[in-house]
């Protein structure tokens, strides 16, 4: 949920709460008030019964309300002593509405020679029913109304207010730290997005020299490593030369030196990757893929011929792109050797060049690979100790490294495609 | 006076058993890293080259400017100083010397540098004894044979313009890599070419290697038997299952 709606509800419950409270204080006021000017106009009128009763004597006669407001009756002087002047509601019947309504009421006593008289004085008064019920309606447009003001300058303005934050949000969305991506950056007073985004820009520098500190480790080492690999290579290159050796001891020493030398592989391959990350090769030329392609190939005849594996390309289209030579051979030329050193004797290759997608097909026998994990880093399927496992990672770096997408997919064949980047 | 390799190889033709002293190349050995210099410096000798090393900028500038070598091994990161300047000085000096940077970095850029400063080859550590002896050689012969593009022993003539084999004058076919390894082999004749070393010169370096052996041993098997028709007097020996060795027969 948006901070934007989150607010909304907080609010629409309060102003809900708030606006119920002050309703009904107001109405509690508002009908005191009118009670209060109803009784006022009772009492005033009561003393003017009175007062024209002095002189006029038919004013006794009214009995009962009938088309005047008042009734008058006599009283003996014992009930005269009980009654107080009283205010009450109470309903009557009213012809034009044929319905009770509510009166105000104001009994009261008095004296005229010996005879006590009880006066009742009415007064119609505001349906208090009615009352609520527009009160009710009144309040509820208010509070919707109110609502949707705060909706409309919520939209208009709070979005305004957070637009700064929604471009960082976007840019560190789309922030690669693989890429040379440009550091987050908005331009704005509002004190908390400076914040952020400074913090943001410190978390992210922090991360980027982690990174290439990181990147640079591994090449150092492998750097580090290639001396001492070189003279352990070259001392048991000459230890086993030596024609004084027995037989048993030279084989052990030559298993040793086969060890130190895919060690010295792993070491290179290592290096190499490293190297693709770190943006070390960027001669970029406009390359045709067609052509690296058919050079590799070229390479690979004899050895496919040894394993009698039937390589067969088509090429309904041509690929140019912009590479650099030395890392698109590396690329076809490791999806072209997987291909065919994992093959089966018999085996079939089959490669072809579509718009902007070459896929090189293999019958291994090997079970489906994990789509997830075969581009990673010494991944192998089926514990051959003989490869360095880093073959397709080293595919995969060179395809991020171009903004490639490499795919890998089975359907009786082990496929691998890759979509190079639209001109 | 100096006798070149073309002429050692006219006598010798004469007389097997000649030893050629005063006609050995020189070569200098530029790497601070003792025991590595040490094991070029043993199969250097092995392949009867006069053989002189430095282990610093100091030392090799100073042999450099008395001393006349036809190859020079150049590591480019020295204690005390850049290879790359070592190389300037030496195309400064007019004497015609073959460069072949040995380096730890196996970087283009670097290779770049080397190459236009006037080295003639680029090779990255770590790397296999075959495969220096054969750079070593292929640089001599480029610069010491005039355009002559051939590699004769004994009764074998391997054409590496044209990519063709002769025995006695007589060619035989040979596919793409049987010829490359044959080429190697010849570079590094009476010496050990192990699988591995025969596997990268044939395959090239960036790859995750599936095991190729077996196509390698096919290979060979292959190899050996043109050479037996055709009566070559070149043959392979098998070197306790770890590589193979080029003799004669």
């Amino acid at each position: 949920m948006k901070l934007l709606n989150q607010s909304l509800v907080y609010l629409s419950i309060c102003i809900l709460i708030i606006v119920s409270i002050w309703s009904v204080v107001f109405y509690n006021n508002m009908l005191e008030e009118v009670y209060d000017s109803v009784d006022d106009g009772l009492d005033n009128y009561k003393y003017l019964i009175i007062k024209k009763s002095k002189t006029d004597s038919t004013v006794f006669e009214k009995s009962a309300f009938n088309e005047s407001n008042y009734a008058i009756r006599e009283i003996s002087p014992q009930e005269a002593s009980k009654v107080e002047d009283t205010y009450k509601d109470t309903l009557m019947y009213m012809q034009s509405e044929e319905d009770l309504e509510p009166v105000r009421e104001l009994t009261t006593v008095f004296q005229n020679g010996s005879k006590y008289y009880e006066l009742r004085v009415i007064s119609s008064i505001v349906e208090e029913d009615d009352q609520i019920e527009n009160m009710f309606w009144a309040i509820l447009w208010l509070y919707f109304i109110l609502i949707i003001s705060i909706v409309i300058i919520n939209n208009i303005v709070l979005q305004r207010l957070w637009k700064p934050f929604y471009k960082l949000l976007f840019q560190l969305k789309t922030f690669r730290i693989d890429k040379n991506s440009k550091m987050p950056d908005i331009k704005t007073s509002t004190k908390e997005f400076v914040e952020l985004k400074n913090a943001t820009n410190t978390l992210i520098k922090h991360t980027l020299e982690a990174y290439s500190n990181q990147k640079q480790f591994i090449e150092n080492a492998a750097h580090e490593l290639q001396t001492p690999l070189a003279i352990a290579n070259n001392k048991l290159e000459l230890l086993i030369e030596k024609n004084d050796l027995s037989q048993n001891n030279a084989e052990d020493i030559g298993e040793i030196l086969q060890i130190v030398q895919r060690l010295t592989k792993l070491n290179k391959s290592l290096l190499l990757l490293s190297k693709i990350e770190n943006k070390q090769f960027f001669d970029n030329i406009d390359l045709a893929i067609n052509e690296v392609v058919q050079r590799c190939l070229e390479d690979l005849e004899e050895f496919a011929q040894f394993k009698a594996i039937e390589i067969t390309v088509d090429e309904p289209d041509s690929i140019f792109v912009e590479i650099d030579p030395t890392l698109a051979d590396i690329l076809i030329s490791n999806l072209l050797k997987n291909a065919v050193f994992h093959n089966k004797p018999e085996g079939k290759v089959t490669i072809n060049i579509s718009k902007n997608v070459l896929s090189i097909c293999n019958t291994s026998p090997s079970d489906k690979l994990d789509e997830q994990k075969v581009f990673k880093r010494f991944y192998k399927n089926t514990g051959e100790q003989k490869h360095t496992g880093l073959g397709l990672a080293i595919v995969q770096a060179i395809c991020n490294l171009y903004d490639f997408k490499l795919s890998y997919h089975f359907a009786d064949q082990h496929c691998f495609e890759i979509q190079f980047a639209e001109d | 006076m100096r006798l070149s390799e073309k002429d050692y190889l006219y006598f010798s033709k004469f007389f097997p058993k000649f030893q050629c002293i005063i006609c050995a190349m020189k070569i200098l050995i530029i790497e601070d890293e003792q025991d590595l210099r040490d094991a070029i410096e043993i199969s250097l000798k092995r392949e009867k080259y006069m053989v002189e090393t430095a282990a610093n900028f100091q030392t090799a500038y100073e042999k450099i400017a008395v001393y006349e070598y036809d190859c020079i091994l150049l590591d480019i990161m020295l204690p005390d100083g850049s290879g790359m300047d070592l190389l300037k000085e030496i195309q400064k000096s007019d004497k015609v010397e073959n460069v072949i940077i040995i380096s730890a970095k196996d970087s283009l850029d670097d290779k770049l540098e080397g190459l236009e400063l006037g080295a003639d080859d680029y090779l990255t550590k770590p790397f296999h004894i075959a495969e220096l002896n054969a750079r070593i050689k292929a640089v001599l012969r480029r610069k010491k044979l005039d355009g002559k593009n051939t590699i004769e022993i004994a009764n074998i003539v391997l054409d590496l313009g044209e990519r063709q084999l002769f025995v006695d004058e007589e060619l035989i076919p040979l596919n793409r890599k049987e010829f490359d390894i044959l080429n190697y082999f010849l570079l590094n004749k009476n010496r050990l070419v192990t699988r591995t070393a025969l596997a990268e010169h044939v395959w090239g370096d960036n790859i995750d290697q599936a095991d190729n052996f077996d196509f390698i041993y096919y290979q060979i098997k292959n190899l050996r038997k043109k050479l037996q028709s055709a009566g070559a007097q070149m043959g392979l020996q098998a070197v306790y299952g770890v590589g193979y060795k080029m003799i004669e027969v």
